[in-house]
């Protein structure tokens, strides 16, 4: 049983189409990339995945436990955040409380797992310092702490490497595979090809024209257009 | 010296300086708490706008004949806090300018109807009053200081039951809906819990000068401290600390109330940004 199964997908917002015909599936471990130029609907997919838009038509099946609620999910940094007072630890423990409900205070057991997620992605030692002066680098990984509390088996990242320098951002990719290698199905907007090739199991084209395949397939029916 | 304080205790053996004086201390500890998440998510302006909000409503009380204005003037301001929030979504008229539009009709509104309808004899000095204060927090009834200390619990307690999910509306509403806490609801409540702190805010500063005693500790409390905890728990104090200042001040010097607090916080914040800045080397 594939994690999520889309089929024949349309996008948008009211009777105004952004996609359509888009069908696809994640299994667990998979690691998709999600391309395509800008406006092509790349965020629009990822709220409909989130549960924050409703497709136009077509459907979305969720299994194996994920829900749209239960995918950890990294978003883009937003002005509010750069200037934020906020601790390391504030921010992780804030992802444990989609499960909380109407709970006011956090428990024992959700403070272990910050814990255990500032360790996973060596982020422990800045947990008391202000999320506003870290570093790019540090701060992506603070919110992959924030949205590994959120989940346990299904990430979506969103432009998880835009503004970051070329080192932080192999070591991101780095990150986020070893992360894939220990059996966490990633989800990755992107709009770098080359390191979306690079790395991932699976890849899904939208835009003008729609693909959905293995990553090997991909670079078969890339290198033929190049022919 | 000693003359001061034999002034001071004088005063506070009078009951209306102490009631002033705790329904001031509530007020400066509410208007704080939600300063961070105001600025933060820049609703200082729907703070603002409904300050305006409630001197209309005022206004409509007082031409209305009440005894007790509170009730009326909360049930307006709360409403009006549920419209705006949604106006900001998805009306054709953006969330700013409906702000603007709903503050400057308002107060035109309300000076209007009391031009025409008031009673009183001394028209501007009411006027003046309901925005900017005046003495008023020294002829509080006893219905105005329990209604003042029943709001603040309020307040406090749901400020303290939803802090974590104040935290997370506020650093990050799009993860905080997407992992499916509700966004919407907490947004709700907190433009609910902003209307009941102007209302009672009102008392002490008037409707001019809320928004100051919401976003100066706020943003005081913000140049020196960074984490959310310990910004919010620092707004408090220095809220509280300067609100008593300003009370004292007032008292002792003459002057109004509400003006005179503002006037502690904007030293306090000029203080604080000087701490900060060498604290951080300038970068905050």
């Amino acid at each position: 049983m594939p994690q999520i199964k889309c089929t024949d997908l349309s996008l948008g917002y009211g009777s105004q189409e952004i996609l359509t015909g888009l069908s696809f599936e994640v299994n667990a471990g998979d690691y998709l990339c999600i391309v395509g130029e800008n406006g092509s609907g790349k965020t629009t997919l990822m709220k409909t995945l989130l549960g924050l838009n409703k497709p136009l038509s077509g459907s979305i099946e969720f299994s194996d436990g994920v829900t749209s609620r239960k995918i950890g999910y990294l978003p883009q940094q937003t002005d509010v955040q750069r200037d934020f007072p906020a601790s390391v630890q504030e921010i992780v423990l804030s992802g444990c409380l989609g499960r909380d409900g109407f709970r006011p205070f956090y428990s024992k057991a959700d403070k272990a797992l910050a814990a255990q997620n500032m360790e996973r992605m060596n982020i422990t030692k800045l947990k008391k310092r202000c999320y506003r002066e870290l570093s790019g680098g540090q701060q992506q990984r603070v919110l992959l702490a924030r949205a590994l509390c959120a989940t346990e088996k299904i990430l979506l990242l969103d432009e998880p490497v835009a503004g970051l320098d070329p080192k932080v951002t192999a070591d991101m990719y780095e990150l986020i595979d070893s992360l894939n290698k220990d059996g966490v199905t990633i989800i990755m907007i992107s709009h770098d090809v080359d390191k979306a090739v690079q790395y991932a199991s699976h890849i899904l084209h939208i835009g003008s024209e729609l693909f959905f395949g293995t990553r090997d397939e991909y670079i078969a029916k890339e290198g033929a257009h190049h022919d | 010296m000693t003359d001061i304080f034999s002034t001071l205790a004088f005063y506070l053996e009078r009951n209306f300086v102490v009631n002033a004086l705790i329904v001031g201390v509530l007020i400066a500890l509410c208007s704080s708490l939600l300063g961070v998440t105001l600025v933060l998510k820049r609703y200082s302006f729907i703070g603002d706008g409904l300050s305006h909000v409630a001197f209309g409503a005022m206004a409509v009380a007082a031409v209305v004949g009440l005894t007790n204005e509170m009730p009326l003037v909360l049930v307006i301001t709360v409403i009006s806090a549920v419209l705006l929030l949604r106006m900001g979504k998805n009306a054709k008229i953006k969330g700013d300018a409906a702000i603007a539009m709903i503050s400057v009709g308002s107060l035109a509104i309300g000076y209007l109807l009391m031009n025409l309808f008031s009673t009183s004899s001394n028209l501007s000095g009411d006027v003046c009053s309901t925005l900017f204060g005046s003495t008023s927090i020294l002829t509080l009834t006893s219905f105005d200081v329990w209604m003042c200390i029943i709001l603040s619990m309020i307040v406090v307690l749901f400020f303290i039951l939803f802090y974590n999910k104040i935290f997370s509306v506020t650093f990050d509403e799009s993860f905080a809906r997407a992992t499916g806490q509700k966004a919407g609801l907490y947004n709700l409540l907190i433009a609910i819990v902003i209307a009941v702190i102007i209302v009672v805010s009102m008392q002490l500063v008037g409707s001019l000068l809320i928004s100051a005693l919401v976003i100066f500790p706020a943003l005081s409390a913000m140049r020196v401290f960074k984490s959310f905890k310990s910004v919010t728990v620092c707004a408090a104090i220095v809220s509280v600390i300067s609100a008593l200042i300003g009370l004292l001040t007032s008292i002792l010097a003459g002057t109004p109330v509400g003006s005179t607090i503002v006037a502690v916080d904007i030293v306090v914040f000029i203080l604080f940004s000087v701490i900060g800045k060498f604290t951080n080397g300038g970068k905050a």
